[in-house]
């Protein structure tokens, strides 16, 4: 109690501008949070299709893993460059932000083509969303996932514009950081899909 | 004020005289006065439930009518007490009073819906009646799997005999249910649902979808008959005697759409005609290594994870 | 050019249909009519549809909510008109396709388009008040979901008049939702107005939950905010838990519809049980959503009109909290007969009953709040008394249904219906409209009318008796829900018995109107010139009615659960800070209006598989979204000159009312045994 008290003070203590800041930076967590639970409710919807082929290919006959593992690795150093990037940040170095959030964006659209020719190389062999529940459930979540990394990519793209145009201001921080926030938590879904997905799909 | 008062006692009068129409045995409350075993247990259960849940309603509807009166604001000589914000004792009556009943309640819950589980033959070592249920737009469809008749929308069975009912739905989700004898039961299609009912004393009972399915949903009702055993093979025999025949040509011509449908006899059931249903929504098809689910309880087990 | 969409989408031929067209066609032409000849355009668009001041926005909320609620209600009135009418050979005056089209639209609509926004109106005009804030968390967000709720009620009005809405049923149960059994635009107007209204409720959560968390005054630590910033905090947590849920089950039904995926389709693998249990892993949640802040409601309700502290404010707050936590692990009683084994389904039986015991723990907590009060009945109390001894009742109903047996006789009937319609209408809109009535004069400077306001109470009471006391016996008399014909002569009678009860509630709707109408003709005659009509006691009644667009020029300190009553007793609550200071509030905005006019089209669009106009809303929207990101310019300050001729003015029509008091005429309408101070 005393202590919620003291923190307030604290925050009340901010300028109102620090303090926008602050609640963007917390809200954005909470929007992660929410975001996490709805990567849950479609992880939960894969595990119960997961079997369901209705006498269509399974996940043995339409992974490769060796590709799936490059996809993850593009994504994973992606996620290096983008830390890189907020050191660069913090320490005021502007044009190693822009070059470090431009790294990110090529590796994180190398995934998302790796991506997208899986899922069209897919659908020629006949085995579209439209097959069986399996399929549709697949297609769904690593489709979401690559969803998010696209709106990702796009807000990259503005972020080096803003950064350029702008310079590293106070409000422009806080974007990036937020922006980093949701890079890293596209990690960690990464993890889970290729696991879930992937890993048990073919073990 | 005084008219709160008065609108109360209205409302209660109103209360009581439904509960009295209710307690007055009108018979068309047929929840409460079921046809079998079933169905009576669960009428029991809802009265003792209720009969519990009165001992925090009641005062709760008391204090509501009389906290507001005693202590009105024009009502000088009440005690007031405006900083009297909390007592140890009645927060745990409070907090242990509803405790207790749910106790209770939770007790009855967890044995009655063991012991009501509509999966659970009634009696053991009894050979029941077998009859595959089958939703359809918009009407049900009674196969006799045992005596290979099928029967559109009417239901005939023995006083007295288990019955053991296998339900599937060929189109969306209906919901099986014979009010007077108990339990519904969903029917999905792809997948089986059990139920286990008895009648006690002969009857004609009404039995409908209780799960919304579309345009004809009103009409999806069928007659429920409990006859006697004689009756019954009687009426087996007539059954067995219909020129029509179930097979696979006159079942896709059941299956178009239809409302209101009039009751229809089938003599002659392709055997296996059920799980053929089944088989049309199975969710695995023909596996990568060529199995196909053999019976419809291992498309049960694994549509469901469960029984 | 226009997909799907032709001209034969307009069902000309149906007299109900297009007379309720329109009649909302002239209504809002009369609107524009009405706005022109009053030349007040620029003002709507500079002081409302662009505003970012949560009180604004919370009014327009409101404005939604009692819209809908008319539509809802007529629709309910359709319902119980025919089911009055149609027994037998009767067909009544609404042939299949419409009757359930006319329930699917009231149960989407009342709860997603009716309690919703009123709940978050509520919680706009009150909560950065309650807390001693200046605004929420994020002003333009808010004003964001306001305008995506508005594009989803929207899209389900339009359905009206174009095309069709779902014959489903409010909560969509697949596969009759898939495009094998409903190939109409129905199920997808429905789909997408509620996952836009979803998605703008998401949104609205995350607001206030970091408005509550991060803005409280000094000094009001966790255990000090009143109980309705609790429920709001808690319900909060329960939308940002739950409302994904919603998302995905939505969407993947879409996916099923549009893209012929397997999900939740009788072929090809689907399972639609899973839908059914993600519909209600946020279905049951859900509840708890609408009724917790009405609980916080009742709390400040019975508290002020008590005169006294709230009773057992702890266990008020932990019960609220076992409420929220418990509220996720119910959902499966929704679907007991489905054939689950019964392990689990006396698991689930059980965990219902247990929420039972906090909801009965606050009931006795807001009953023992009155003892030893001195308690005063005006219309809040009369709708939070009606809602104590309805909603124990109702309450009872539901622990019955917690019992698995019972529930497998009781399951989808009319039972059920007259339970969820007990908690709903008593627990939620009772807690609304007593808000409302409440908070009125926090909005507007001017209370409503008691009078009218009691018999729109007892005609509303009454009729709600009436309306659904027949249904739980019909419910025992085996009737189904969802009915638009039946046969059993023995229901009749009491079918019109509820219909006699739906008349007498449209009438106290009517009288509601009435209220407000008389309210504002003879506003003069019920200012609040003090900001504190009832002698209040919690922060909201420290600023003025209504408050300046900072709402506080001095931030409070708060040292007591009633923080306001606290700084009276110490007499401090009306002292002028030394120094006025410059104030930042946001600018307005016309973004947010904008993108909700865009997702309109886009939902339109792809209701009609109009591909080029979906894809160049949806692109508009996103460059709207970085365009107002490379705003940074987004605030404007009221300088600490102009806050200081604000309160002045404040402090002179208190001095006046002051004086007034003394001289005899009683302003301070309630004021009871504290005036003396």
């Amino acid at each position: 109690m005393t202590n919620s008290a003291s923190t307030l003070d604290h925050a009340s203590a901010e300028k109102p501008g620090e303090q926008m800041l602050t609640n963007q930076m917390f809200g954005f967590w909470i929007y992660l949070m929410s975001d996490l639970v709805l990567f849950s409710a479609i992880f939960g919807t894969f595990a119960v299709l997961c079997h369901n082929y209705a006498g269509g290919p399974t996940g043995r006959e339409l992974f490769h893993l060796p590709y799936v593992l490059l996809e993850t690795m593009l994504l994973l150093s992606s996620s290096a460059t983008c830390g890189l990037a907020m050191t660069a940040m913090r320490d005021g170095k502007k044009t190693l932000v822009i070059v470090g959030l431009a790294l990110t964006f090529a590796l994180g659209l190398g995934f998302l083509s790796l991506e997208l020719s899986e899922f069209h190389r897919m659908v020629l062999e006949g085995a579209g969303p439209g097959r069986s529940a399996f399929l549709s459930a697949f297609f769904t979540l690593v489709g979401t996932h690559g969803l998010h990394v696209g709106f990702g990519l796009l807000w990259m793209a503005v972020a080096i514009v803003q950064v350029g145009s702008k310079g590293l201001s106070a409000p422009v921080q806080s974007r990036l950081m937020r922006l980093s926030m949701f890079w890293h938590f596209l990690d960690i879904v990464w993890i889970g899909v290729f696991t879930t997905v992937y890993l048990l799909g073919v073990l | 004020m005084r008219r709160r008062g008065k609108g109360y006692l209205f409302f209660i009068g109103l209360a009581s005289l439904g509960i009295a129409a209710i307690l007055g045995g009108c018979s068309k409350v047929v929840l409460l006065h079921p046809g079998g075993p079933i169905g009576n247990a669960e009428r029991n259960l809802i009265i003792e439930a209720f009969g519990l849940m009165l001992i925090v309603v009641i005062p709760v509807i008391a204090m509501a009518l009389w906290f507001p009166l005693k202590y009105s604001a024009s009502n000088k000589k009440a005690v007031y007490a405006p900083k009297w914000s909390g007592s140890l004792r009645l927060e745990l009556v409070f907090w242990l009073v509803p405790v207790a009943i749910v106790a209770v309640l939770g007790y009855l819950a967890w044995s009655k819906t063991h012991q009501l589980d509509p999966y659970r033959p009634i009696e053991k070592g009894v050979r029941p009646i077998n009859v595959q249920v089958v939703a359809m737009d918009w009407k049900w469809l009674f196969i006799y799997p045992d005596q290979k008749i099928a029967v559109v929308n009417k239901l005939v069975f023995p006083v007295g005999v288990p019955l053991s009912f296998m339900i599937t739905s060929d189109t969306v989700m209906n919901s099986f249910f014979i009010p007077q004898l108990g339990s519904q039961m969903y029917a999905m299609a792809g997948m089986v649902t059990r139920l286990n009912l008895k009648a006690d004393r002969p009857g004609v009972y009404y039995g409908q979808s209780q799960a919304f399915s579309g345009k004809g949903y009103a009409d999806m009702s069928f007659q429920a008959r409990a006859v006697s055993l004689g009756e019954f093979e009687g009426w087996l025999e007539k059954v067995g005697r219909s020129p029509h025949k179930l097979d696979s040509l006159r079942f896709k011509e059941l299956q178009k759409p239809s409302t209101a449908n009039h009751v229809a006899y089938f003599s002659n059931v392709a055997p296996g005609l059920f799980d053929l249903i089944l088989r049309q929504y199975a969710p695995m098809g023909s596996m990568s290594n060529g199995k196909v689910p053999a019976t419809t309880i291992d498309i049960l087990k694994s549509a469901a994870g469960g029984h | 050019m226009f997909g799907n969409l032709t001209l034969s989408a307009i069902p000309c031929d149906d007299p109900i249909i297009m007379g309720a067209v329109a009649g909302s066609i002239l209504l809002a032409l009369a609107i524009v009519a009405l706005i022109t000849w009053l030349g007040k355009w620029s003002y709507l668009w500079n002081e409302w549809l662009t505003s970012l001041d949560h009180k604004r926005i919370g009014v327009m909320y409101l404005i939604l909510a009692l819209v809908m609620l008319l539509r809802g209600l007529s629709d309910a009135v359709m319902m119980r008109a025919q089911q009055a009418l149609a027994v037998g050979s009767s067909q009544g005056f609404l042939p299949p396709w419409h009757f359930d089209q006319v329930f699917s639209a009231h149960g989407t609509i009342m709860i997603v388009f009716m309690a919703m926004p009123f709940i978050a109106g509520l919680m706009n005009i009150v909560i950065p008040q309650q807390i001693g804030a200046r605004d929420v968390a994020f002003p333009f967000l808010n004003s964001l979901s306001l305008w995506l709720t508005v594009a989803g009620a929207l899209l389900v009005m339009v359905s009206l008049g174009i095309g069709e809405f779902s014959q489903a049923g409010w909560s969509g149960y697949s596969p009759l939702t898939e495009k094998l059994y409903s190939p109409g635009t129905g199920v997808d107007y429905w789909a997408w107005a509620f996952q836009i209204a979803g998605i703008a409720s998401l949104l609205s959560a995350i607001n206030f939950f970091v408005t509550i968390l991060r803005m409280r005054a000094p000094g009001m630590n966790l255990m000090r905010m009143p109980l309705f910033t609790w429920a709001v905090l808690f319900t909060t947590v329960l939308m940002i838990c739950s409302f994904p849920v919603l998302t995905v089950a939505l969407a993947l039904l879409s996916l099923d519809r549009y893209l012929g995926m397997h999900f939740f389709s009788n072929t090809a693998g689907g399972n639609m049980m899973a839908y059914v249990n993600l519909f209600w892993m946020w279905g049951h949640p859900e509840v708890y959503i609408v009724v917790l802040p009405s609980f916080g409601i009742f709390s400040e309700v019975v508290a002020t009109f008590s005169g006294k502290r709230l009773f057992g404010y702890k266990s008020l707050v932990y019960a609220t909290g076992a409420i929220t936590i418990l509220s996720f692990g119910v959902w499966l009683h929704h679907f007991f007969t489905m054939g689950a084994s019964p392990d689990v389904n006396a698991f689930f039986g059980l965990t219902t009953m247990v929420i039972a015991v906090p909801t009965g723990v606050k009931i006795f907590n807001w009953l023992f709040t009155m003892y030893r009060g001195r308690v005063r009945l005006t219309v809040p109390m009369y709708w939070t008394l009606g809602f104590i001894s309805s909603f124990t009742a109702g309450g009872a109903a539901g622990v019955l249904m917690g019992e698995p047996p019972a529930d497998y006789v009781i399951h989808n009937s009319l039972f059920l219906v007259a339970h969820f319609h007990t908690m709903l209408i008593t627990g939620t809109l009772f807690g609304l409209i007593a808000g409302y009535s409440y908070w009125f004069p926090k909005m507007t400077g001017f209370r409503l009318n008691e009078l009218w306001g009691k018999r729109a109470f007892f005609f509303w009471l009454i009729g709600f008796y009436l309306a659904f006391g027949p249904l739980y016996l019909l419910g025992l008399m085996g009737m189904p829900r969802r009915m638009w014909h039946y046969s059993n002569p023995a229901w009749h009678p009491w079918l019109l018995v509820a219909a006699g009860g739906t008349a007498l509630i449209v009438i106290g709707t009517f009288l509601l109107l009435v209220q407000l109408f008389v309210s504002i003709r003879e506003r003069e005659t019920a200012l609040d010139p003090t900001g504190d009509p009832y002698d209040g006691r919690t922060l909201e009644w420290a600023t003025s009615s209504p408050p300046p667009i900072y709402n506080f020029a001095e931030i409070p300190v708060v040292s007591d659960i009633d923080a306001f009553m606290d700084l009276k007793e110490k007499g401090v609550a009306y002292s002028r800070p030394a120094q006025y200071h410059d104030i930042e509030i946001p600018k307005n905005s016309g973004a947010g209006f904008l993108i909700g006019v865009l997702t309109f089209l886009l939902g339109f669009a792809l209701i009609w598989y109009i591909w080029w106009l979906a894809a160049s809303s949806a692109l508009a929207i996103l460059l709207l979204v970085i365009g107002r990101s490379f705003n940074d310019d987004i605030h404007r300050i009221i300088t600490a000159p102009e806050v200081e001729r604000i309160e002045n003015e404040r402090f002179e029509k208190l001095e006046a009312a002051r004086c007034g008091r003394l001289a005899g005429t009683n302003l301070s309408f309630g004021l009871g045994e504290r005036s003396k101070t």
